[in-house]
C-alpha cells in the first residue's frame, strides 16, 4: 500500500497523468468524484437561470446564441459526468446525490435572472470566473478530467465573449438600457467573486488537492486574477463595479478589493439562497417527467435487439 | 485517511465526500458507449468521450449532438463500452518490456556522415 502510494505521488510529481485503471488512493478517487460530479451538476443546473430567457430574448440572433450556449452547457455536463463515471460511480448515483441534496452545485445558480442584461452579466462574469478555474483544470492530474476540461475550454470562450458583447450593446443604448446593464453588473459582481470559494486563510489543514495537483492555484489567487481582469474590462463598458474599496495597488500590482459577505456565501451554500428550492425542484421534475422516456427507449432497444437475433 | 478541509470552486463540502456508495447501481441506466470521431477525411477515428444511449442509433445521434456541434467530425463510430478490452496498467512493466532494449529499431541509433543529408 505504502509502495503504491509513493509510486502514485511520484507520478504526480513528474506530471504523469493518472488514468482510470491506474492505482490511486481512495481519498483521491472520492475527492475527484465529489469535485467532478459537483462540477457536472453546476453545468446542468446552470442551464436553468438562462433557460428562463430563451423565449424572451430581444432578437432572433440573441435567441439563437442563448440556445447554443445552453446546449453547450448540457454537453459540458455530459463530458464531466462521463469523466466521473470512469472513477467507478454511476450516472444514476450522481443524479440521486444531486436530488437528495447530498451533492452540491455552484451557488451562483441560486441567484435569479431578473432582466435581459443578466444574460450578458452571466456570460461575462460568471462564465469568466468559471473559465479561469477551468483553464487551470486543463492541467489537472486526472486524465479524463483534464481532457473534458480542454474540450470545455475550447467551447467556453464564446460564452464569455457573447456576454460581454451583449452588455456592450446595452451600454451604448438608451438611458434605461444603460441602467439595466449597470444593475445586472451590481447584482452579479459579488456572487461571482464567491464562486472561487472561501479565503485561503480559512483553510488550516494541509492542502491535499494541491499536492495531488487536482488543483494548481488557490482560491485567492484565482479570485485576484479575476478581479484584475474584470476591473480593466468594466472600463470598456463605461460601467462600474459595486465596490468602493476597489483600487489599483501599485505595490502589489493588483487591485485591492472590499470584503466579501461570507455570511451570504454560507447561507446560499446551505440551501437558503433566493432560488435553491426552485432550482432543485426543476431538476427533479425534469428527471421524473423523463422517466417514461428512459424506460420506453430501453425496452424498445431490447425488443429490437431480440428481433435481430431471431432473424439472424 | 485524512480530512480535506479546503473547498474549491464548485466543490462544496458535503460532510465526508462519500458520493459513491452502491445504493444506485447502473442497472437501470442506458448502456454506456464510447465515441470515436473522424475529424476529416484522411484521418483516423479518434476516441473523444462516452455517453449513454439505449441503442447504437441513439448513440450516434447523441454523439453528433454533443461531439460535433462545431463541425468537429465527418464520421462517427460508437462501441458499447463493455465490448472494449484493455491491457492492464499493472502489467505494463513486463508487457512492454520486450521493446525497451531494442533501440536499434530507431533511426537515431545509426551514426551517419554529415554528407548523407536526408536519410
Amino acid at each position: 500500500m505504502m509502495q503504491h502510494e509513493q509510486l502514485f505521488q511520484s507520478k504526480i510529481d513528474q506530471e504523469v497523468k493518472i488514468e482510470p485503471l491506474d492505482w490511486m488512493p481512495d481519498a483521491y478517487r472520492k475527492n475527484l468524484v465529489r469535485q467532478i460530479s459537483q462540477h457536472a451538476h453546476s453545468e446542468i443546473v446552470g442551464m436553468l437561470p438562462e433557460g428562463n430567457w430563451i423565449t424572451r430574448a430581444p432578437s432572433l440572433k440573441r435567441k439563437a446564441i442563448l440556445l447554443a450556449k445552453v446546449q453547450d452547457e448540457a454537453g459540458h455536463g455530459l463530458y464531466l459526468y462521463s469523466a466521473a463515471e470512469t472513477l467507478g460511480t454511476s450516472r444514476d448515483q450522481m443524479i440521486e446525490d444531486l436530488h437528495s441534496g447530498k451533492a452540491k452545485y455552484s451557488s451562483i445558480f441560486n441567484y435569479p435572472t431578473l432582466t435581459w442584461a443578466d444574460m450578458g452579466a452571466i456570460g461575462w462574469l460568471v462564465d469568466g470566473a468559471a473559465i479561469l478555474n477551468q483553464v487551470m483544470l486543463c492541467r489537472t492530474s486526472y486524465g479524463p478530467y483534464a481532457r473534458a476540461m480542454v474540450r470545455i475550454c475550447k467551447e467556453e470562450s464564446f460564452h464569455q465573449r457573447q456576454g460581454f458583447e451583449s452588455l456592450l450593446v446595452l451600454s451604448k443604448g438608451t438611458e434605461t438600457q444603460k441602467q439595466m446593464c449597470q444593475d445586472a453588473i451590481n447584482r452579479w459582481w459579488w456572487p461571482s467573486l464567491m464562486m472561487f470559494g472561501p479565503k485561503d486563510a480559512d483553510s488550516t489543514h494541509s492542502d491535499q488537492s494541491m499536492k495531488w495537483k487536482i488543483k494548481r492555484k488557490s482560491n485567492d489567487e484565482l479570485r485576484q486574477q479575476f478581479i484584475d481582469m474584470i476591473a480593466g474590462q468594466v472600463k470598456l463598458l463605461g460601467m462600474t463595479l459595486p465596490d468602493p474599496d476597489l483600487k489599483w495597488n501599485e505595490e502589489r500590482k493588483h487591485y485591492d478589493f472590499g470584503e466579501i459577505d461570507w455570511e451570504e456565501f454560507w447561507a446560499v451554500v446551505k440551501g437558503n439562497g433566493p432560488c435553491n428550492k426552485e432550482r432543485l425542484a426543476a431538476r427533479k421534475k425534469a428527471w421524473d417527467d423523463g422517466a417514461w422516456v428512459r424506460e420506453a427507449a430501453k425496452v424498445y432497444a431490447e425488443k429490437q435487439s431480440k428481433k435481430i437475433l431471431k432473424s439472424a | 485517511m485524512f480530512a480535506i478541509n479546503k473547498y474549491y470552486y464548485g466543490d462544496i463540502p458535503d460532510g465526508g465526500g462519500n458520493t459513491s456508495n452502491a445504493q444506485f447501481s447502473a442497472e437501470n441506466e442506458w448502456p454506456l458507449w464510447e465515441v470515436f470521431i473522424r475529424h476529416k477525411q484522411g484521418l483516423d477515428h479518434k476516441h473523444v468521450g462516452s455517453l449513454h444511449a439505449a441503442d447504437a442509433n441513439m448513440a450516434i445521434e447523441n454523439a453528433r449532438d454533443v461531439y460535433t456541434r462545431r463541425m468537429e467530425g465527418v464520421s462517427i463510430w460508437v462501441v458499447e463500452s463493455k465490448n472494449i478490452h484493455a491491457s492492464q496498467p499493472e502489467d505494463a512493466g513486463s508487457f512492454y518490456d520486450p521493446a525497451q532494449d531494442k533501440i536499434y529499431r530507431h533511426p537515431t541509433f545509426y551514426d551517419l556522415p554529415d554528407e548523407v543529408k536526408h536519410m
